[in-house]
């Protein structure tokens, strides 16, 4: 699974950056080893010593200034344009897709082989849409080319939001319990804005419909989802054009 | 001069086309001012906020040619959100409104949408070309309309955009009767593309000149295409997996053999290398290749390759090519002036990535070079002073070690030395871009020799503001400056704030400047438009009362003669 992170509005002042990792589950592991180890994560003050001592020593200077910018990971470096980034990243995520598919470990749950996905209806997804989720300042970025299902994507949602293992920075902090996001049972559902601009439930449409409609996601309160309706409409009334 | 009756010297005029130098007579008197705006026919803004739409018309009522430019440049980076600016919308409203003549439109960094575009295509007759680099906001349906409407297109040239596709069938949009396009670039789209409807057009092209496919375009496709279009000078390939012994691929290589005019080749998106040996035959003719989307072709295979390109004066190359691959560019691409490495595997380390050592290859062996990118794992300031020697003639330099604050690798000292030589060798410098461990003294360097610096790129340089001083007080020529996560404040932002107006633009971010220090700025300087990005909560920066010296996320200036825009969302404050 490969996520980008990015800045949204919020109260943080931390400023997340790219992290890549091979394979499916996991989230990219923030803290501890050398700068570009052998499995990407995100990189943290510890990685940019001089960095962080540098601002640190900076900020003290200044009275009555904001608290140190904390862990600088960085946001838009290496400075590579965002559409070479998308497809630098898309064409690892097929590599280590089809890495996994020749090991025989993948699991796909789609009713089409992965690698046929990208191209049997034409369209190939690239790589990410902005995931926000109420109370959380900052909003990140999931690249669906790289799941295969819901169950998937809920994972890696869950993985991004929620994980807080010893060295993460978990961005909510304070939900430790998993969460199921697909189930209704939790306190949170997880919802999208399509191409016409509706925010629906996630999870009704057959996966590849989802990922050819979805614009954005939205991790959002049980409680302010109940004006959203499951919508069930009719495939070909949703392939309206867009006006001109 | 002023003897001579203006039509005359309208004539000379028209052999005067660099903005520059019209910029420049535009200045000499009255008289010439007034001649040169109305025979102005290209017109280029480097910031579309600037000025407006309603100027433009007043000073060039008889323009042909529009070049805007939206966004700052750190906005590829995703440093700016997507909804800070840059809208055509109105410039496209006031040309259409105004009936000028409009042929052609080049955008950069802006937002384009789909009405826009229509309304461009439906508003004059002549238009002809249209090239959009980093944009977004519209669809393919927007396309379409450009296809339908414009009777005259030569140009449709698509770099980079991020463009919705709707499955839409605009490229059998084009009617019949269009027969005189010359560039095609649709590369950057994701989807399908109506395979027929595409070898239609090509076919009743002839004056088709570049050609660059998106991924959704297979090989038996390019094989039919380029067979109808052997006169290609520049040629995108989409896709190019298929099976060395099949068909297409002879097909293929027979249909290359045919495209004696071909010059540059791109494109590779989805690429299996052993067929890379088809465009053998033609390599020698090559003066431009782009293979830095081609992530699956190894080194070995790049190498096959360019040992045939012995004319290459532009290669943009992924660093799987290796130093070693570096070193066979070196000696075979002596006319090479350009060069970009761009990173293939952002996990980092692997032999194949390139060093110093291929840095230097390139400069020992490439006579011509005056522009690199290049981004690597490690530097050395013997390095960058070899290379200095070896390359005086550099007009763009721009190098980016992948991690951040690297010191020289060998000595573990700061690069400032590696940069100086280049500064201070490198005469007609005008773009620097810089990365590693950097110091003031640095850019002590840069702003005593950099005479001719236009553009200079900053990332995690420097100690204190004396850094950032030496550039504004040094840089005569400085246009941009666009500086991240380096600790200078106020007192540099501050020092000359009439240096701004000499300069198109100033970007800061994750630097050490406050809120009251940018709104003593804006106070001083009425003519700049001070923009704060703040994305983080609006209320936060108020609050706790320490509000003058809050950090500013992101400071964006510039000049403009036309005061605060009316368009920036609620998260951009204008000072």
């Amino acid at each position: 699974m490969i996520t980008e992170l990015e800045m949204g509005k919020g109260e943080s002042e931390l400023e997340l950056g790219l992290g890549l990792s091979l394979g499916g589950g996991t989230p990219a592991k923030i803290g501890g080893g050398g700068a570009w180890g052998e499995r990407g994560r995100l990189l943290t003050a510890k990685d940019f010593p001089s960095v962080g001592s540098k601002r640190a020593a900076d900020s003290a200077s200044h009275a009555g200034a904001s608290p140190p910018r904390s862990s600088s990971q960085v946001v838009g470096w290496p400075p590579i344009g965002s559409h070479r980034m998308n497809s630098l990243v898309n064409n690892q995520a097929t590599k280590s897709a089809r890495e996994e598919e020749d090991a025989g470990k993948k699991k796909v749950n789609d009713d089409q082989p992965k690698d046929a996905t990208k191209k049997v209806n034409g369209k190939v997804q690239v790589g990410f849409i902005k995931v926000n989720m109420d109370g959380v300042a900052i909003g990140r970025k999931v690249d669906l080319n790289a799941h295969s299902s819901y169950e998937n994507l809920a994972q890696t949602l869950e993985d991004m939001f929620f994980r807080t293992n010893p060295g993460t920075i978990g961005l909510t902090g304070q939900f430790t319990k998993p969460l199921r996001l697909l189930d209704g049972s939790s306190e949170f559902v997880l919802t999208y804005e399509d191409k016409e601009g509706d925010w629906m439930l996630v999870g009704d449409v057959p996966w590849r419909m989802f990922t050819t409609s979805v614009k954005r996601l939205r991790v959002m309160k049980t409680s302010e989802a109940n004006g959203l309706a499951a919508r069930h409409q009719d495939p070909n009334e949703r392939q309206r054009n867009q006006p001109m | 001069m002023n003897y001579f009756p203006d039509e005359v010297i309208e004539h000379v005029f028209d052999f005067v086309t660099s903005h520059k130098d019209r910029n420049a007579i535009s200045l000499v008197c009255k008289s010439w001012y007034k001649i040169e705006r109305y025979s102005r026919q290209r017109v280029f803004i480097g910031n579309c906020y600037a000025t407006n739409p309603e100027r433009l018309l007043r000073r060039f009522p008889c323009l042909k040619s529009l070049t805007l430019k939206g966004k700052p440049h750190f906005a590829d980076f995703n440093l700016v959100p997507h909804e800070w600016g840059g809208f055509v919308q109105p410039w496209i409203e006031a040309l259409a409104r105004s009936r000028v003549g409009l042929e052609e439109l080049r955008l950069k960094r802006m937002v384009v949408t789909d009405e826009s575009l229509e309304l461009l295509s439906r508003s004059f007759v002549n238009f002809k070309s249209l090239v959009l680099v980093s944009c977004e906001g519209f669809t393919t349906d927007g396309l379409a309309s450009i296809a339908a409407n414009c009777r005259h297109l030569r140009d449709l040239d698509l770099q980079e955009n991020e463009i919705e596709d709707h499955r839409g069938q605009w490229l059998s949009c084009f009617p019949d009767t269009c027969t005189t396009l010359v560039t095609l670039n649709f590369a950057c789209l994701e989807g399908e593309t109506n395979l027929v409807a595409l070898e239609r057009l090509v076919a009743r092209s002839p004056n088709l000149k570049s050609l660059k496919l998106n991924r959704a375009v297979p090989l038996d496709a390019l094989a039919r295409l380029m067979a109808c279009a052997p006169q290609i000078v520049d040629l995108g390939v989409g896709s190019y997996e298929n099976d060395p012994d099949s068909e297409s691929y002879l097909k293929l290589k027979a249909a290359i053999k045919k495209c004696t005019s071909l010059r540059s080749l791109s494109g590779f998106l989805e690429a299996a290398p052993h067929c890379l040996s088809a465009f053998h035959p033609i390599c020698h003719n090559l003066t431009s290749l782009n293979l830095s989307y081609a992530a699956e072709i190894h080194g070995s295979h790049l190498i096959k390759l360019i040992q045939h390109c012995k004319k290459l004066q532009r290669l943009w190359i992924l660093d799987s090519i290796g130093d070693k691959g570096l070193e066979v560019v070196a000696s075979t691409c002596k006319e090479l002036q350009e060069l970009r490495v761009f990173p293939s595997d952002l996990l980092g380390g692997g032999n194949t990535a390139v060093t110093e050592e291929g840095l230097v290859a390139i400069s020992a062996g490439c006579p011509k070079l005056h522009s690199i990118l290049y981004f690597c794992q490690q530097m050395t300031n013997a390095a960058l002073v070899t290379v200095a020697k070896n390359c005086p003639n550099f007009i763009r330099f721009r190098l980016c070690i992948l991690e951040p604050n690297k010191p020289d690798h060998v000595t573990s000292q700061p690069l400032d030395e590696g940069f100086g030589a280049i500064v201070k060798a490198c005469k007609s410098l005008r773009r620097l871009s810089l990365s590693g461990l950097l110091t003031d003294q640095v850019f002590l360097y840069i702003g005593m020799y950099a005479n001719q610096l236009e553009m200079l790129s900053i990332a995690f340089a420097g100690d204190t503001d004396k850094g950032m001083l030496y550039v504004l007080n040094g840089c005569k020529k400085m246009k941009k400056l666009e500086i991240r996560d380096s600790p200078f404040g106020d007192t540099a932002l501050l020092a000359d704030v009439s240096k701004y107006e000499t300069m198109r633009s100033l970007w800061m971010s994750s630097c050490e400047v406050t809120l009251s220090g940018c709104k003593r700025l804006a106070e001083k300087a009425p003519w700049l438009n001070v923009e704060i990005i703040n994305e983080s909560d609006n209320n936060r920066m108020e609050q706790n009362g320490h509000e003058g010296r809050q950090k500013v996320d992101k400071l964006y200036l510039y000049r403009t003669v036309v005061g605060t825009r009316m368009d920036a969302p609620p998260f951009v404050w204008i000072l």
